[in-house]
């Protein structure tokens, strides 16, 4: 997994690449924290989620919340398909509360 | 945890290759007959619990295969895609896939290769075929059904399932989603809330740790034992509860209260999902604070006070703790033994019959009867308890003639064949080194048979027979050997070609007229091959002098008969065992030699009148029977007067029977074979050394060799001198 950061309106974009999973937790709430602290308002594109598990999912949670109780606002963007079965399976878009896009059925 | 995590995976890698065992057999079974829902069961199983543990070990590559291959076999079983051939040959491909990751992430604790990466993705691809049919089948079929259900669903038919995961459960390889994704498999998730609230802020938190929980409203018709086992793998790491649909108020008030969170959030939820409506959350919610006063009942106690569960499901879960209690005492039936310490035990018992024999013969020496009958009776225990070890090392040849149906399938269609394997004699048992070292000399005869022996459909139909070739598989035992058998029903050995071959390598020279069976046992030389076309099987020349050797090397004898048109069938002889045998004891001037006592038929004294028509000619006639006569005196030329009374020891081996003149017969006696050293490897008739209880070395003699070497003896003279002896 890596994470690329880019700043885009003063606001950093980070870019999650690769699997959030046990394997990587750890690390991803490493940057995580550290960014939530420095900024009152970043986004974390998921596009290039390529799994995500219990670990991952848990850590998106804590961070939204980490934002949330300082009154920064943390947007996730572009969720991939992994990440949009698991929000569905968990039933969780509605606690992120970030506009999801849905695919096509057709494509599974 | 002090876990011995590496006996653990030890078991796990054992455990998974049976598995992966009984699913390459379900799935052949399968074929056989595609409406067997059992196997699918069983292969399901399989993966499913090669899966799970594999997840205990953090075998990733084997956890995320099996989970693609699970999921197509979840809906092979849920009825939404069919069983085909094509899915058939996948899932073995795939089974041989797993088999090869177990070996390499889990034996060798190494990560797969390229071409097993590549060879994955092929299958994935493929898999994934199967995977999306089903969707869009689902897309397209289930829609009108679903929401039927859902407007059906009020919330009292649906399960409540609460569930909260203990923190290790990421850490042990387990993801929670999965669970969620498996009662998916079986059922239908109507509604979920997912909860954190355990969760510490994200600076606190450890990101390995599991901090989530699910309420979960549940549609399905499993039983509650089948919902509870989708959490098998975690039983002892979550907190589960699982209401029926039609639970009472109570219940839930009393689930509220059991869970960590928040009783008021929990109570939302609920009512949220219908489960219960405000007015009973809190009723019950009242009630239950006028009861906290007292002290907190337990909550199986509860649980049995409030009829927490329903009749039926007390008796299913009685009926699932019965069924798990059946198959723990039927793995406690099993112990794993390394082999080295049974193969300890078995040279401990080697070493004292013969120490037990050394007492015996002090003890006849001392000619004290007390101390005689304490010896006899320590030496029948000795021989109990070394049958007894012997016996454990012995396993049915069953699981390695299983594997073949495998083989023949896979070849069969490379080589654009029909054949069917019949297997027979599965349970005949022998020495678990044996087995090992015969199957491959199996596969080898077996992939010959199948390559040469039986022909394609064609020319089958073009002589009159079915389509389908049929090679058998038998085992028996016969005097204490083994007896493998491998028969087709092909075109049978063609045996001018063999004698042609034969005398263009010079193995034979151009004048001789050997008999059928010698040019049959021609193929077994060294770099014969009559194959015209040389196929990936066989062809090549080299094998059957491999199989030959490797068979002799185990004491074994392979012969072939074969018929043209009808078929080719060869015939392995084994001893049952390397280690011990009962031997029978007889002298032959100043030596000793050791008869395996399963091969003695009986024995006779060799009469005076007998024996002076007997020493010129080399047998006598027993009750009507020639017998052919092996002289050992002068076969070893042992030292020694020639004793005046002489005695036939009458063996017999495959349909063959010999007579062995001896001069003294000195009784049963329990052999420990000691392999002769190496200088001794080119000795014919002598098969191993044994030590006497006087301390002296006796040899064991090779009956077979020694029976063959005097038919090759006889046939000499005889055609020199045709027929003047047979007219006496």
């Amino acid at each position: 997994m890596t994470i690329r950061s880019s700043m885009f309106n003063d606001a950093p974009l980070l870019h999650i690449d690769g699997e959030m999973t046990i394997y990587t937790a750890a690390l991803l709430q490493q940057q995580l924290q550290v960014y939530i602290a420095q900024y009152s308002e970043l986004e974390l594109n998921l596009s290039q989620v390529s799994e995500i598990d219990s670990a991952g999912l848990q850590l998106l949670v804590a961070a939204k919340r980490q934002a949330n109780s300082q009154g920064a606002v943390l947007r996730l963007t572009g969720h991939s398909p992994a990440v949009l079965e698991v929000f569905d399976l968990c039933n969780m878009a509605a606690f992120f509360g970030d506009p999801l896009i849905i695919p096509d059925v057709s494509h599974g | 945890m002090s876990l011995n995590l590496d006996q653990a995976l030890q078991t796990f890698i054992a455990e998974a290759y049976e598995l992966l065992e009984d699913m390459e057999a379900c799935l052949l079974q399968l074929e056989n007959n595609p409406a067997d829902l059992d196997a699918i069961g069983a292969i399901f199983r399989a993966a499913h619990t090669i899966k799970g543990s594999a997840g205990l070990f953090g075998l990733e590559p084997v956890v995320s295969f099996t989970h693609v291959v699970e999921d197509v076999l979840d809906r092979l079983r849920a009825g939404d895609i069919v069983i085909s051939r094509e899915l058939i040959a996948l899932l073995l491909e795939c089974g041989d896939h797993i088999h090869y990751l177990v070996d390499v992430v889990a034996v060798r604790s190494q990560q797969p290769d390229a071409a097993a990466t590549e060879r994955e993705a092929g299958l994935r691809q493929r898999l994934q075929c199967y995977r999306q049919t089903s969707v869009s089948e689902a897309v397209t079929a289930s829609p009108d059904i679903s929401t039927v259900r859902q407007e059906n669903s009020n919330s009292f038919d649906l399960w409540h399932i609460s569930v909260r995961f203990g923190t290790e459960v990421l850490r042990n390889g387990m993801d929670p989603l999965a669970f969620l994704r498996y009662l998916n498999s079986i059922g239908q998730i109507i509604r979920i809330t997912t909860l954190a609230d355990s969760m510490p802020d994200l600076s606190q938190m450890d990101a390995e740790s599991c901090y989530l929980g699910f309420e979960i409203g549940y549609q399905s018709d499993a039983s509650k034992a089948t919902i509870a086992d989708a959490f098998e793998f975690v039983r002892d790491d979550c907190q589960l509860h699982i209401l029926p649909p039609h639970s009472k108020t109570e219940h839930y008030i009393e689930l509220i209260n059991n869970l960590p969170e928040q009783a008021a959030l929990l109570g939302e939820l609920l009512v949220a999902s219908g489960a219960l409506t405000l007015q009973e959350l809190e009723d019950g919610l009242q009630q239950q604070v006028d009861t906290t006063l007292k002290p907190a009942t337990p909550l199986g106690e509860i649980l049995i006070e409030q009829r927490f569960v329903e009749p039926e499901l007390v008796k299913a879960a009685l009926e699932k703790q019965s069924q798990i209690q059946e198959h723990k005492s039927k793995e406690s039936r099993f112990v794993r033994v390394q082999a080295d310490k049974l193969d300890e035990l078995i040279s401990l018992v080697g070493e004292l019959v013969i120490a037990g024999a050394g007492a015996n013969l002090l003890a006849k020496a001392c000619q004290d009867e007390t101390l005689y009958e304490a010896t006899s009776t320590v030496t029948a225990l000795v021989e109990q308890i070394r049958d007894g070890a012997l016996r454990l090392r012995m396993v049915p040849i069953g699981d390695t003639f299983n594997r073949f149906q495998r083989v023949v399938r896979d070849v069969s269609h490379e080589l654009e064949k029909q054949i069917e394997l019949q297997i027979s004699g599965a349970d005949t048992e022998l020495d678990k080194t044996v087995v090992e070292k015969i199957s491959d000399p199996l596969m080898h005869l077996l992939r010959n048979a199948m390559d040469h022996g039986i022909e394609s459909p064609a020319a089958r139909l073009a002589a009159g027979k079915s389509a389908t070739g049929v090679l058998k598989l038998n085992a028996y035992h016969d005097s204490g050997s083994i007896v493998i058998e491998i028969a087709d029903d092909g075109a049978g050995l063609n045996t001018e070609r063999i004698l042609q071959k034969a005398r263009e390598r010079g193995l034979v020279a151009a004048t001789a007229q050997p008999s059928e069976q010698e040019i049959y046992n021609l193929i077994f030389e060294p770099g014969f091959s009559t194959a015209n076309a040389i196929t990936s099987l066989s062809g090549r020349g080299v094998g059957m002098d491999v199989v030959k050797r490797n068979i002799t090397a185990l004491r074994g004898t392979v012969d072939l008969s074969s018929a043209a048109g009808q078929g080719t069938k060869v015939r392995i002889r084994l001893p049952l065992t390397l280690a011990i045998i009962d031997g029978f004891l007889v002298g032959v001037g100043d030596a000793s030699y050791v008869v395996p006592l399963d091969m003695v038929q009986e024995c006779i004294e060799l009469a005076d009148d007998n024996k002076a028509a007997a020493e010129p000619r080399h047998y006598i006639n027993l009750r009507g029977e020639v017998l052919p006569l092996v002289f050992l005196h002068q076969h070893f030329n042992t030292g020694g007067g020639q004793r005046r009374r002489q005695n036939v020891v009458v063996v017999k081996n495959a349909d063959q029977k010999a007579g062995l003149v001896v001069d003294e017969l000195q009784g049963e006696f329990q052999t420990v074979i000691k392999p002769l050293g190496k200088l001794f490897s080119n000795l014919r008739s002598i098969s191993g050394s044994t030590i006497l209880g006087n301390g002296k070395v006796a040899l064991i003699l090779d009956v077979p060799s020694l029976i063959q070497q005097l038919a090759q003896q006889q046939v000499q003279p005889r055609l020199a001198l045709q027929t003047p002896a047979l007219r006496n």
